[in-house]
């Protein structure tokens, strides 16, 4: 028997559907299983430079001399561009913005570091030559002479006075502050004040495909850029960069090799625009696997704080939460990664009293930036913990605790947003748990323990950004069905999922539907893929413009049955009439009677997230998301009380997805998340030492192999009231947060100690079980 | 170093190339234009790049990382990489069962697991989930978490023995 039992789920209103919600075999699948899927770094052309970029090998110094002659004249070479030759070119590391947002003053990073330096790895010069050997020869022949500077590797010590200053005028590059409620009269309620302090560190995306990407120019002056990268919108940033118009910027975007956040802020796409606009010839530019490490962004350290008053009965009176997190050198997303962090650092609890304090801090350390969950995962760690230190005082039992305080539909968030949506955290919780089943019996020194948490976690981009997206859909002459988006797939079935709700809206099989995606010149941009936001905004401005074209096809067929529209449907590429199904009309038919008549079979059509101005600066209050996700996570653990080995003996994953629109696809990103995130609890581990990353292979940054985990039970539920297409809300991002919590939860029950800082290593385990016996 | 000519019969083509003897398997693979032979990291780490390599008079092909290959080291031997397997139309049963079973995600690792699966049911038609979980030990996926991918061995496995079992 499980510990707990689940309640039978509130009742749901799901409209049986013919496509939507079906394990289809995904539009992208079958070419990736045979390998005619052209990625990035597969594309060669006549003629074609090879590139590499020569980095820093100080996170802190100044260059006192930079000379690139001697890589310059060696044969073969065609071009060497260092900072001057680029007029200093610099990039907006703000959130890549559609609508013209106002960009932060200090965000910039310089494109090629010219005299400093400020972490290790800094791009310094480009080398563009005729192989790509002759380019790593050239790079041996650059020639710097650093002076070091003093540099700063922990943001507390950062924001000390005296520390040393990464970018003037000072270290903190982020600050949010949340006032909500009496904080002092809540605490004078509590019977009782919990405090403690976690800690998170970097974590390395690892994607499979390092960043690659081919540049030319094309025979207008066009900079075409052929990149794996998340945000097709770059061709902005990168046209202010290189000095050229927007229009002459354009970017195809290609199957991206999986993406997390790491291919979020510009990856190669700027240094191919240089080149390829200096050598007038196509260039490549692939990453080794070292230099990806070294040169993308890492998900964020934090030290989280919380003080948390509460009643006897297990009610959260007041809170207050202290936050800080290493943005690295250069800001990137780093503010944005900490008002995620604020706003849901008191997780899916009711906190009527509430002060936070959040700082994001400048180090010589490797650069942070966006990682699938977005300083969800930091945050989660950290409450769900308190949660379980909370219940323990009281005795009480951890779920019997959080039914107290989970947050309900109609409840608020930390910022005052009012939730609108299913709030499934004690179904969630139970069903995971009761899908572990019974604890494993300990065996000698092993010790199991099981352990669940709950998150909510946010889909859809902040709402002061004006987030918006567009899509194309049309109905061909053979009845086949076109959808032209700008999404970039990173492999979690983005653009399969457009093609499936236009199958469903127009009545074809899925294979009858064909996208073209991710190019700024051809298709509509649809916005960043990223804040889990591709389903929500995409997949309803498909769903709007399908819609569209399914209006006319009716009508058309209206007036030649003579039947109103309600009593027409569309399905296996037919119109029919459902009182009577054998009236019908083959969709290819219906197709050219439209086009004789000049009525139009497409549809160009924008779906607009919810606007609001910011938040209170002074109290952070105000909506912040669109909607949110909510779930639960769920292990089981066996501990080497010996060795300190901690071995995942069971997982269960349990999550409202609002719909499934392709149930293989949705659990496919929750059992993989989870597994992320369960390598984010147990094993990846970056070493950075004085800013200098000691583990930059994969063989030394262990990332879960099939042997270090069990196969997670995937419990998807489907409340149907989320703000995307159908009710789905988004699961890319929530699918990874809860897990390492849970995971901190089991050792916890299985050793009878709790460990504040990830991830969990066996000497973390040895030195909890040594401290428990002092 | 000075370039050599090598023998690569790759999916029964036979291509006659020079190349330095430092130039890995993989690098001439992609040179040639198999570019559905990924490169992950270069070092064996991550079992992207694998490929079948049959050595003259070995009885059966085993499944190699080719960026820990020397491309001089296949001359003569048959070399099978994902394209090689199937196509689209006729797509191996491995490759129906991987774009299936939701076993395909960013799809950058899936050439690598189709090749080591291949090996796997090449020597061992029947394989329990364990050994499933063994033969793929070398190939990381950073998207699906794995669970779907033994999965969809364990459906082509079955698939290709009732195959078998209806051939005979």
């Amino acid at each position: 028997m499980s510990r707990y039992t689940a309640k039978p789920l509130p009742p749901t209103n799901l409209p049986e559907l013919r496509q939507i919600g079906k394990p289809l075999r995904r539009v992208d699948a079958m070419g990736k299983a045979v390998g005619s899927t052209v990625y990035a770094g597969d594309f060669s052309m006549h003629r074609m430079l090879h590139a590499k970029v020569f980095r820093s090998t100080q996170a802190s110094a100044l260059i006192k001399r930079l000379d690139a002659s001697k890589a310059r004249a060696l044969p073969g070479v065609v071009c060497v561009l260092t900072a001057a030759d680029v007029a200093h070119a610099k990039l907006t590391s703000d959130m890549p913005g559609q609508t013209g947002q106002k960009q932060r003053t200090g965000s910039d990073v310089p494109v090629l570091a010219y005299e400093r330096v400020r972490f290790y790895g800094e791009p310094i010069a480009l080398i563009a030559a005729e192989t790509l050997e002759i380019a790593e020869r050239a790079m041996r022949l650059m020639d710097v002479d650093y002076e070091p500077l003093p540099g700063v590797y922990d943001p507390l010590e950062a924001m000390k006075p005296g520390a040393p200053v990464v970018t003037p005028p000072d270290n903190i590059v982020g600050r949010w502050k949340i006032r909500k409620g009496n904080v002092d009269a809540g605490f004078a309620e509590a019977d009782l004040v919990i405090e403690n302090s976690f800690r998170v560190p970097h974590q390395e995306h690892a994607y499979l495909e390092p960043e690659a990407g081919v540049a030319w120019i094309d025979e207008r002056g066009v900079i075409t850029i052929r990149v794996s990268t998340q945000v097709v919108e770059h061709f902005r940033s990168i046209a202010r960069a290189v000095g050229v118009a927007q229009n002459k910027i354009r970017i195809q975007g290609t199957m991206v090799g999986g993406g997390f956040g790491g291919k979020e802020d510009v990856t190669v796409e700027i240094y191919l625009a240089l080149l390829a606009k200096h050598t007038n010839r196509p260039v490549r530019l692939v990453y080794t696997r070292e230099e990806s490490i070294f040169g993308h962004s890492k998900r964020h350290p934090y030290v989280i704080k919380h003080r948390t008053g509460v009643k006897k009965s297990g009610r959260i009176t007041a809170a207050e939460i202290e936050i800080i997190s290493d943005s690295g050198a250069y800001p990137y997303l780093s503010p944005y990664v900490l008002l995620y962090t604020a706003v849901m650092s008191t997780g899916p609890y009711r906190v009527d009293n509430l002060r936070v304090n959040a700082a994001a801090v400048a180090t010589n350390n490797p650069y942070t930036s966006a990682f699938r969950g977005f300083g969800g995962p930091q945050a989660c760690f950290a409450y769900e913990q308190q949660m379980d230190a909370i219940a323990a005082r009281l005795r009480m039992d951890p779920l019997e605790l959080r039914k107290v305080n989970y947050v309900r539909t109609g409840d608020t968030t930390a910022t005052g947003q009012t939730i609108q949506t299913a709030a499934w955290l004690e179904e969630t919780a139970t069903r995971a748990m009761e899908a572990l089943g019974e604890k494993t019996p300990d065996h000698g020194a092993i010790k199991v323990g099981q352990g669940f948490s709950s998150y909510f976690q946010s889909y859809g981009r902040i709402m002061w950004l004006h987030d918006t997206s567009q899509s194309w859909v049309g109905v061909e002459m053979d009845g086949t069905v076109t959808v032209r988006a700008g999404v970039p797939d990173l492999g979690a079935g983005q653009a399969n999922s457009l093609c499936q709700i236009a199958a469903e809206v127009l009545g074809v099989p899925l294979e009858r539907v064909s996208i073209y995606c991710t190019d700024s010149a051809i298709t509509p941009l649809s916005g960043t893929s990223t804040a889990t936001r591709q389903l929500y905004m995409s997949g309803n401005a498909t769903l709007m413009a399908a819609t569209n074209v399914r209006k006319v096809l009716l009508e058309r067929v209206s007036r030649q049955f003579e039947e109103v529209v309600d009593n027409l449907d569309l399905a296996e590429s037919r119109a029919f009439v459902k009182s009577n199904p054998s009236r019908f009309m083959e969709l290819a038919d219906l197709a050219k009677v439209c086009a004789a008549d000049g009525a139009q079979l497409t549809s160009l059509a924008m779906f607009k997230a919810p606007f609001h101005d910011p938040i209170d600066p002074e109290t952070g209050q105000g909506p912040v998301f669109p909607d949110f996700t909510f779930g639960s996570y769920a292990v089981e653990v066996a501990v080497d009380t010996g060795t300190g080995q901690i071995t995942v003996l069971k997982a269960a994953a349990s999550h409202d997805v609002g719909r499934a629109i392709n149930r293989a696809a949705v659990e496919g990103q929750i059992a993989g998340g989870g597994v992320q995130g369960l390598g984010y609890a147990l094993m990846e581990d970056l070493i950075v030492k004085d800013g200098v990353i000691l583990t930059p292979s994969l063989s030394e940054y262990l990332i879960p192999t099939c042997m270090d985990f069990p196969t997670t039970k995937v419990i998807a539920l489907e409340s149907g009231t989320g703000v995307g297409p159908f009710g789905a809300k988004g699961i890319g991002e929530p699918s990874l947060t809860p897990a390492a919590p849970a995971v901190a939860s089991a050792v916890a029950d299985a050793i009878g100690v709790r460990i504040h800082e990830l991830p969990l290593t066996a000497g973390r385990v040895l030195a909890a079980i040594d401290g428990l016996k002092k | 170093m000075k370039p050599e000519v090598v023998s690569l019969n790759v999916n029964g083509c036979v291509h006659h190339v020079a190349l330095a003897p430092n130039v890995t398997l993989l690098t001439a693979l992609r040179d040639l234009g198999y570019t559905d032979v990924k490169c992950g990291c270069e070092k064996g780490d991550c079992g992207a790049c694998a490929v079948l390599l049959k050595m003259p008079g070995a009885e059966r092909a085993e499944a190699v990382n080719s960026c820990l290959v020397l491309a001089w080291q296949a001359d003569g031997a048959g070399i099978t990489t994902v394209a090689g397997l199937g196509t689209a139309e006729r797509p191996h049963p491995l490759q129906a069962a991987f774009a299936d079973a939701g076993a395909i995600q960013c799809g950058y690792c899936s050439p690598g697991f189709i090749i080591a699966a291949k090996a796997l049911l090449d020597r061992n038609p029947h394989p329990s989930e364990r050994e499933i979980r063994e033969a793929i030990e070398g190939n990381l996926c950073r998207c699906t978490g794995y669970g779907h991918i033994i999965e969809a061995i364990q459906i082509a496995a079955d698939k290709l023995s009732a195959e078998k079992g209806g051939a005979q």
